[in-house]
């Protein structure tokens, strides 16, 4: 037995700080959930959230959100997650809002089905009557940094009144609402990239593959590498398919997330990566702008 | 190290946007696109320097919208440190703004323009600096270059500003003037050689070298229960643990401890970080502590060392920052969330305003407007168990909501 040294790196103070927000979620909402969508920020939460409450079990459910474009390898890892941590799983599907007619489908060139979550979410919402969604989203991801609050109340329609924010004074979180309002929980606002990728690394948690290097049949558009999957990705004639060796930044949905040329094939190697291209000037990163702003926007349409 | 957090205050055109560019700029925090951005920018605009204000453009484009930002956070970490700037735009709601993002930093930036010297604004920042009892300020004394890199100039406002200094509430406040030119980068991260006879540290150079007991107070620990843990699974069929974060100092296991209100002893019997148990727990983890007798404790109960108690009272007086449009009047009920806890509180009194810029107090006040700061008297249903705000930043602080609307309407800071 030792002490416990919370305050050798910065990754202690935020995990401490993440814990302490979801112990918040939990005594101060009915129904909670965690929103996963088998992605790295949110894998990062569940692991939080089993630390938080231990030996108890994580006391509310994981909704995915389901887009139907997710890679094949995202959608067995959370089967295999949520199975070996007993949690239980709740799945609502776009497809069925797009069949239900809610919402319609986009086609062409840069159709993706990332705008058509938010009504599905939303429906889910309503349907359960989740008083709080815990999410993955960190400040440093956008360019407007200050928007969100760690507690951030949306209204029926799942908007935020971002001129009418709560303020945040110390640690304390204002988690009352009125009828028909709902908070979004951001746990790990203040970490950035770096350090999801380096707590992943110190706790040795299990992400899917595909954020690791790997081959794969890819063409490229406006300077961004796309997966050429046919099924799901539009890809003009002359888009030439070619094998390529790179992995993923994020694991959204497939028609709109771009890979990144890469030899990591290790935690390590990612975190080295990662380190390498913030700082330097002359990274080698490549920016997803197109689905930057895309997410931009489905952020004040009631999205994450 | 943890995480530091550093709250700036300047005027309009101070600035503030550069500095920030700057810093980050020079500890190679900007992506490539980034810096791309602002080359290409600062040439379209005939500059022959970079234009460091657009690295922070995202919150520019904001305000261009309408749309109120209040603090914006910005990121960069060293080799040493983790770093986050709470900046703090907007003028109007100023005070509200100022107060919210100083409340979690543990240091901050006041600064100046050096052909400006100390204005009224600069009070207002310092007030609220005081006020909040942010140990580490830094004064920078910016633009520089544009007086010459003058150290008349330099020691003028620094008296100016020490006459202020000795208004101050908080003495031990430590306070550091540092010259800079924010655009030319002199004494921002690296030390500048256009002033010699400036002996300090650049401004980033002091930041690096704080020490925890720089920013952090220690004092007596004190552990709100946030949540209790009962898995009433086989293996932990009798488990009770008591989730929180300690404040304010350790707590070890054997330690003699009081549940408060009931006040009942007891000790502690072990502390969980997740699945290892652990002898102390540090200050500001997020620990589950389990007792050596089988009491009823529940959510907002704390838990005190023996001999060390806070004060438990149904009455305080406290320093009120005010935030809504709708005024604060005697009267009137608010729920206060005082750390996890929350109780229903009346305002007994206004006792008297006061300026933030060091300008007295005024009495006989009827009600509180949106940036007021006022001494007030509440009356709660309910004991709460507090220290004073000197002692305690945690444990003597808390936010009022209002019973309607429910959003948070105002800070308090107990005296
Ligand atoms: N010469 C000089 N100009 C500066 C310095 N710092 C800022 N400025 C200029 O002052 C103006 C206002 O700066 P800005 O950073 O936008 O101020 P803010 O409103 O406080 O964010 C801009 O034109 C800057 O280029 C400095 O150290 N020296």
């Amino acid at each position: 037995m030792s002490t416990i040294k919370k305050d050798t790196s910065n990754i202690n103070s935020l995990e401490n700080e993440a814990i302490y927000i979801l112990r918040e979620v939990a005594a101060q909402f009915e129904k909670p959930v965690l929103l996963f969508s088998g992605g790295k920020d949110s894998i990062t939460l569940v692991r939080l959230a089993v630390k938080a409450f231990y030996p108890a079990k994580i006391p509310f459910p994981l909704m995915h959100i389901d887009t139907g474009h997710n890679f094949p390898e995202t959608i067995e890892f959370r089967d295999r997650l949520v199975k070996e941590l007993g949690l239980e799983l709740i799945v609502r599907n776009v497809q069925d809002s797009i069949d239900e007619g809610k919402v319609k489908e986009e086609s062409g060139r840069y159709a993706s089905r990332n705008q058509l979550q938010t009504t599905t979410l939303l429906d889910a919402i309503e349907e359960f009557k989740f008083d709080a969604c815990i999410g993955g989203a960190r400040r440093d991801e956008e360019k407007a940094r200050a928007k969100e609050r760690i507690f951030s109340v949306r209204d029926d329609f799942g908007q935020w009144d971002e001129k009418n924010q709560r303020p945040e004074l110390f640690d304390m979180l204002n988690g009352q609402i009125n009828l028909g309002q709902n908070v979004r929980v951001f746990p790990i606002s203040n970490w950035t990239e770096l350090d999801v990728w380096s707590y992943i690394e110190r706790e040795n948690i299990e992400i899917p593959s595909i954020y690791f290097a790997h081959t794969r049949k890819v063409f490229l558009r406006d300077g961004l590498i796309w997966s050429a999957d046919d099924e799901v990705v539009y890809r003009d004639a002359h888009e030439e398919v070619i094998e390529e060796l790179v992995r993923f930044r994020t694991v959204g949905d497939m028609s709109c997330t771009a890979a990144v040329l890469s030899d990591a094939t290790t935690i390590s190697k990612v975190v080295e990566e990662i380190r390498e291209s913030t700082i330097s000037e002359r990274g080698a990163r490549i920016d997803d702008k197109r689905s930057e702003a895309a997410m931009e926007k489905r952020k004040q349409q009631g999205y994450f | 190290m943890e995480v530091i957090k550093i709250a700036t205050a300047g005027s309009v055109d101070d600035g503030k946007s550069t500095l920030i560019g700057r810093i980050l700029y020079d500890t190679k925090s900007l992506t490539t696109d980034k810096l791309e951005a602002i080359e290409k920018t600062s040439k379209q605009r005939g500059y022959d320097y970079l234009d460091f204000s657009l690295a922070t453009d995202g919150l520019v484009a904001e305000r261009e919208q309408g749309i109120t930002i209040d603090v914006a956070h910005i990121y960069f970490s060293t080799a040493k440190k983790s770093y986050i700037i709470a900046d703090t735009p907007g003028h109007v709601e100023y005070t509200r703004n100022m107060v919210t993002g100083a409340s979690t930093s543990q240091a901050s930036i006041i600064l100046i323009d050096a052909r400006k010297g100390v204005i009224e604004q600069t009070n207002r920042h310092f007030f609220i600096n005081n006020l909040l009892r942010i140990k580490d300020v830094v004064v920078a004394i910016n633009k520089m270059d544009l007086v010459d890199y003058s150290e008349e100039i330099y020691n003028k406002i620094k008296a100016d500003f020490s006459e202020l200094m000795s208004k101050r509430d908080y003495q031990d406040q430590k306070i550091t003037f540092i010259p800079v030119s924010a655009l030319k980068g002199d004494n921002v991260v690296n030390k500048s050689n256009n002033m010699p006879w400036y002996k300090g540290q650049a401004l980033l150079e002091h930041f690096e070298q704080l020490d925890k007991a720089d920013i952090f107070n220690m004092g007596t620990p004190r552990f709100p229960v946030q949540y209790v843990i009962r898995p009433k699974t086989e293996e932990f069929h009798d488990f009770r643990g008591y989730a929180g974060k300690v404040y304010g100092g350790e707590l070890s296991v054997g330690d003699d401890i009081l549940v408060l209100p009931s006040k009942t002893r007891s000790k502690i019997k072990e502390i969980y970080f997740y699945d290892q148990k652990y002898q102390t727990a540090s200050r500001r983890s997020s620990v589950t502590i389990t007792l050596e007798n089988d009491i009823n404790v529940s959510r907002g109960d704390m838990i005190v060392k023996e001999g060390d108690l806070p004060t438990i009272d149904k009455e305080f007086t406290a320093n009120v920052c005010w935030m809504d449009s709708t005024q604060l009047v005697p009267g009137a009920k608010y729920v206060v969330q005082h750390g996890v806890n929350k109780v229903l509180a009346k305002v007994d009194r206004i006792n008297h305003k006061i300026h933030p810029d060091y300008s007295g107090i005024e009495k006989d006040v009827t009600g509180l407007g949106v940036n007021d700061i006022a001494s007030v008297t509440f009356k709660l249903n309910k004991p709460i168990f507090y220290d004073q705000f000197k002692n305690h930043r945690t444990n003597g602080s808390f936010i009022l909501i209002d019973t309607q609307s429910n959003n948070t309407v105002g800070a308090g800071f107990i005296q």
